[in-house]
């Protein structure tokens, strides 16, 4: 029997290997490499996301998880010098297509950052931002109380929505992100260490909202915390830095069987915390 | 027991013998560091004197002149003629003069200053920056009574073309001119407060489908309202403050009114008139200066104090 321990999460490999339904792909990447001007940060990524379920992205520091995150929604491009080559696709469409708009992008595909960012306005005007900025028709009220109520903080502000995002604690902040990137309704959701700069409640609060929301989303979640992917996610990813400099996929698998029964000897070799 | 716990505390004791020092060196490096320390303070001390001495003066003079004009006259008049025989003291047309000329310096310099901000921090590429930001900061240097000629012989002139009944001196142009010279300041404190807006705030307006203009709009500028809005406080008081190009275009005749074309005296032109004129010292005509100087001290020193607290309340904001 093959048993491996990380923290206090004990996994065992399943006896029985169930068959498995074919999953239905929402992004994908085909031999994706980025550079930012002449330094390599990815080395040809190919990968498949399935939707509806919450796939987590591991591996040492440096190795291009955010840079990679940053490409499902054209958040790169923002960056003077960058460069790609390869394609990324959402929903079959490859993203990059000179008539894909970056902005209808962003809407279907929304993005949590490692660090809480809520505009220095109203936790009402937060929320609305995304619904004004893309013209939505919403009941903005309405829209208000269920983002907030999806992202579980709507009994701790609902008695003033018109105090200031920043007022709030580092865990409400980035329920407050969710919410907000909630509000436009996207169909998926990329998520860059959005416990790093939280305490262990506050983190255990956006563990339990990650799951619940993997029921009508899909996830997409960068973390350092390898006991936060197992704990979270369905698929796990393992990153690490290649030869050429640039991050590269070492393996993708379901996430039981990726902590318990790694393929390839660096994935355990991280995982039992031997490297990174 | 005791033993025990004691052997490693003398252990301690020895090693930092080796760290302390005594004997003349220690002594002599004390009295450097004790002069140095003197020598700093000295020269902290000059500036600060200095400021007190000037406030002191202004003040002592402007107590006697208000021993001989009621504070009420001189703060509610509307005529200002102490140089002639029938003498008046009431301040406003000066005030008048000044607020006009800051008033149309600040119709130029605003738009153009906020928006040159916004230019270089959100959309200017950086070599374009590195070279615009240079150029912005020379205009800065150059002295102000080249400004001041500029608006006569240069801006004045094209005025008349276009409203003949402009006077030779007249505020528009002076006004016009001034707001050119605080253009400079008023982008560089704006753009500094666009930039430290944190870059995550953009990321976050930009991921949930904002496009760079709403960006800019609803999220960049106001997140750095007070500090532009410092930027514009100390910009009003700048031109307040601002004497050679009044002195030399805007003239020197106390007027109330709107007219922007014709001839004011703001309240620097008439410190500077008195100042270079024959008028004799210890005459109430002579004491007006330090009155209308007092008067200027206050106003200038309102707008910094409230421009410092609004700087000091925008950093707290995203620390
Ligand atoms: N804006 C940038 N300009 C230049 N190089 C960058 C930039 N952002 C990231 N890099 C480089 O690209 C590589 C990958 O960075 P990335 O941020 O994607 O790594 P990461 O896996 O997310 O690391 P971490 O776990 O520390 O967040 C790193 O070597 C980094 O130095
Ligand atoms: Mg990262």
């Amino acid at each position: 029997m093959i048993g491996l321990q990380i923290g206090k999460t004990v996994f065992r490999a399943p006896e029985v290997e169930q068959p498995e339904a074919p999953e239905e792909t929402i992004l994908s990447t085909k031999k994706l490499s980025f550079w930012y001007g002449e330094k390599r940060a990815l080395d040809g990524i190919s990968m498949e996301i399935p939707v509806r379920q919450v796939t987590a992205i591991i591996g040492p520091s440096g190795c291009g998880k955010s840079t990679y995150l940053r490409c499902f929604n054209r958040m790169n491009e923002l960056i003077p010098g960058s460069n790609f080559d390869g394609a990324v696709e959402y929903r079959g469409r490859d993203i990059n297509d000179g008539r894909v708009d970056p902005v209808s992008i962003r809407r279907q595909i929304g993005m949590v950052f490692q660090k809480p960012n809520p505009f220095p306005k109203s936790i009402y005007d937060n929320i609305v931002f995304g619904a004004k900025v893309n013209g939505m028709s919403a009941d903005m009220d309405e829209l208000v109380e269920t983002s907030l109520r999806k992202a579980a903080l709507w009994d701790e502000v609902k008695n003033d929505l018109k105090q200031s995002g920043l007022a709030l604690s580092g865990g409400q902040q980035q329920r407050l992100c969710i919410a907000r990137a909630l509000a436009v309704e996207p169909e998926v959701i990329l998520m860059d260490e959005p416990c790093s700069a939280l305490d262990p409640i506050a983190t255990t609060r956006i563990e339990d909202l990650i799951r619940t929301l993997r029921e009508t989303y899909t996830i997409v979640i960068v973390t350092h915390n390898m006991q936060q992917a197992a704990r979270v996610s369905d698929k796990t990813a393992f990153f690490t830095v290649g030869e050429s400099g640039g991050g590269e996929l070492v393996e993708f698998d379901d996430t039981q069987r990726l902590f318990t029964t790694p393929s390839d000897p660096r994935t355990e070799a991280y995982i039992t915390g031997r490297f990174g | 027991m005791s033993e025990m716990t004691e052997a490693p505390r003398r252990g301690g004791v020895e090693a930092l013998g080796d760290l302390t020092s005594r004997g003349p060196a220690r002594k002599r490096r004390a009295i450097f560091e004790r002069a140095i320390q003197a020598v700093l303070f000295a020269c902290a001390a000059i500036s600060i004197l200095t400021t007190f001495g000037i406030v002191a003066t202004l003040l002592g003079e402007t107590i006697q002149f208000l021993r001989q004009v009621s504070i009420v006259d001189f703060l509610t008049g509307t005529r200002w003629t102490p140089l002639f025989a029938s003498k008046h003291f009431g301040v406003l047309p000066l005030v008048n003069g000044t607020i006009a000329v800051a008033f149309v310096a600040m119709v130029v310099a605003l738009p153009v200053g906020i928006l040159t901000a916004i230019f270089l921090s959100e959309y200017a590429p950086t070599r374009f920056r590195s070279v615009l930001k240079p150029i912005l900061e020379v205009l800065a240097g150059i002295p102000t009574v080249v400004y001041g000629y500029f608006a006569l012989l240069f801006i004045t002139p094209i005025l008349r073309e276009i409203f003949p009944q402009t006077g030779i001196f007249n505020v528009a142009s002076a006004g016009i001119v001034m707001g050119f010279m605080i253009l400079p300041m008023m982008a560089s404190i704006s753009e500094d407060a666009l930039r430290a807006v944190p870059s995550g705030l953009r990321e976050g307006a930009y991921a949930l489908g904002a496009t760079k203009y709403q960006t800019v709009t609803r999220v960049v500028v106001p997140g750095a309202l007070s500090g532009i809005l410092a930027a514009v406080i100390l910009s009003i008081s700048r031109a307040i403050g601002e004497t050679m190009i009044v002195a030399i275009a805007a003239g020197l005749q106390p007027k109330m009114g709107f007219n922007l074309l014709q001839s004011m005296e703001t309240m620097t032109a008439y410190i500077v008139q008195v100042s270079l004129g024959d008028t004799p010292q210890d005459t109430i005509e002579f004491q007006t200066i330090f009155a209308v100087g007092t008067l200027l001290f206050l106003m200038t020193f309102v707008m910094n104090v409230v421009s410092d607290w609004l700087v000091r309340r925008f950093r707290e904001a995203y620390e």
